[in-house]
């Protein structure tokens, strides 16, 4: 094991790291909203939009995540110089590169697995809970924000902590569409320095201490509020 | 410049179409899964087995092969397992004073999902087989069965209901998961599409065709696996 190449590509690790967080805050955050979305609409949507969420859901968690980002980069990719006036405007540079790709299929792909998870979860918010702010005169969206997603999202969160573990360790797939993520750069070591396995453990430290980070996170917040049994 | 070809010539299965190639890769790709699939399930009985039966240092191995494994990311596992093993062989074989092989790309996609599968599929079965009741293993014990018809006759049928809905959840993870295959280079449902759509320029069209493909083996599985619940199920009161 020869580990002497450390020092000249640390800032390499480090940016590829930034890239990574970068990919797994950005799905996580908006996949989380959109997940709500999808979730409510399954519960207490009217008919045509919970199929449809249902169908989104069943849809993004019946296929691998490396197929609908290639969809996504090489299949949607090649229709966007079509559009009249994209290539000129200013989202052009954010939109040409493989991050902005990584960053929508593995937002949506998350939202559909968050959105199931969410979706039991507001099925399991005791319905003397919800009866009870109804009596209080409640608006519905007063309910919602206030007893409803709150209640719902401290049930859910183990699950959610698990889920972003899931979609911290599907962030690698980003390296296929260019995106100079953690794995990236041990790609990147291993073809510089001709070493196979040295790089590909120091990036799994890191992924492993991300890892470790995630749950005492989650841990942290599941203690703030204490679920009574 | 002739006129571009229909969708359906493109999806079409013989070789001016891509349908073929797509439909051999999607072959390929069940069979991978199945593959690894069955030697997980191998893994798993053995890890099951060894977690909750083994001396000290058994459970602390097998402790750090199910947590290392679901703690990286499967892709690195993936490259890492496909170059470690390849790479392993062929020094195992130098040792021996043999030449040195070229590992057949299935056998190694097989072995390297296997072994991921496996540390999941450890858990699953440690579950199960600690959610029977242990009443009944000890009556098995109890009227002098052996351990292997004891396995077979009173913890296997007991420990399925209970396994199913993870081991049904770990089939849809690996036909998903031999899609990183594609990665190393060996020719499965996502690399063949890739070839297709690289060739033909025609991305959007043959990676949802794939997607299709893929989405039609996990429906087909979910009712796969709803028929074997039902029937593990029964006799088992219903509102459980």
């Amino acid at each position: 094991m020869d580990f002497s190449w450390i020092s000249a590509y640390w800032s390499l690790i480090v940016a590829g790291a930034v890239q990574t967080v970068l990919l797994l805050t950005i799905s996580v955050v908006f996949g989380f909203l959109l997940a709500i979305g999808l979730a409510l609409a399954q519960v207490i949507g009217p008919r045509w939009l919970r199929w449809f969420a249902k169908g989104y859901c069943t849809a993004f968690r019946g296929t691998p995540l490396l197929i609908q980002l290639w969809l996504f980069y090489y299949g949607v990719g090649s229709f966007l110089p079509m559009i009249p006036g994209l290539r000129e405007s200013l989202l052009w540079p954010i939109v040409r590169e493989g991050f902005f790709f990584a960053a929508v299929s593995f937002t949506l792909n998350y939202a559909a697995y968050e959105a199931e998870v969410l979706r039991g979860a507001l099925l399991a918010v005791p319905k003397g809970e919800l009866e009870a702010g109804r009596a209080f005169g409640m608006r519905p969206f007063t309910l919602l924000y206030r007893i409803w997603l709150p209640r719902a999202i401290r049930i859910a969160l183990p699950t959610i902590g698990g889920e972003v573990v899931l979609q911290l360790k599907a962030t690698p797939l980003a390296f296929t569409v260019t995106v100079m993520d953690l794995y990236a750069v041990a790609y990147k070591i291993r073809q510089d320095t001709l070493l196979v396995y040295e790089p590909l453990v120091v990036v799994t430290v890191f992924y492993v201490c991300l890892t470790l980070l995630i749950t005492r996170a989650f841990r942290f917040v599941e203690r703030q509020v204490p679920i009574r049994r | 410049m002739t006129t571009s070809p229909t969708i359906w010539e493109l999806l079409a299965p013989a070789p001016p179409g891509w349908g073929g190639v797509l439909l051999t890769g999607a072959g390929s790709t069940v069979l991978i899964s199945l593959g690894a699939y069955l030697l997980g399930i191998g893994i798993g009985l053995l890890g099951a087995t060894g977690k909750l039966k083994g001396s000290r240092p058994v459970v602390v191995l097998l402790d750090v092969y199910t947590t290392a494994v679901r703690a990286i990311p499967e892709l690195i596992l993936i490259i890492g397992l496909y170059y470690a093993g390849t790479d392993g062989i062929n020094r195992l074989l130098a040792v021996l004073g043999l030449p040195s092989i070229e590992i057949n790309g299935f056998f190694a996609a097989v072995m390297v999902l296997g072994i991921v599968q496996g540390a999941y599929m450890t858990e699953v079965l440690r579950g199960a087989i600690l959610a029977i009741p242990i009443g009944q293993i000890e009556a098995a014990s109890a009227f002098g069965m052996r351990p292997w018809l004891r396995f077979r006759r009173v913890v296997l049928p007991a420990l399925m209901p209970n396994a199913l809905p993870g081991m049904a959840n770990l089939w849809m993870s690996v036909t998903k998961d031999s899609a990183l295959i594609a990665v190393v280079g060996y020719q499965e449902l996502a690399l063949a599409t890739r070839l297709a759509a690289g060739n033909t320029k025609h991305y959007f069209l043959f990676f949802f065709a794939a997607a299709l493909i893929y989405l039609a083996i996990t429906l087909a599985s979910n009712l796969l696996f709803t028929g074997l619940e039902r029937h593990f199920r029964r006799g088992q009161p219903l509102a459980a």
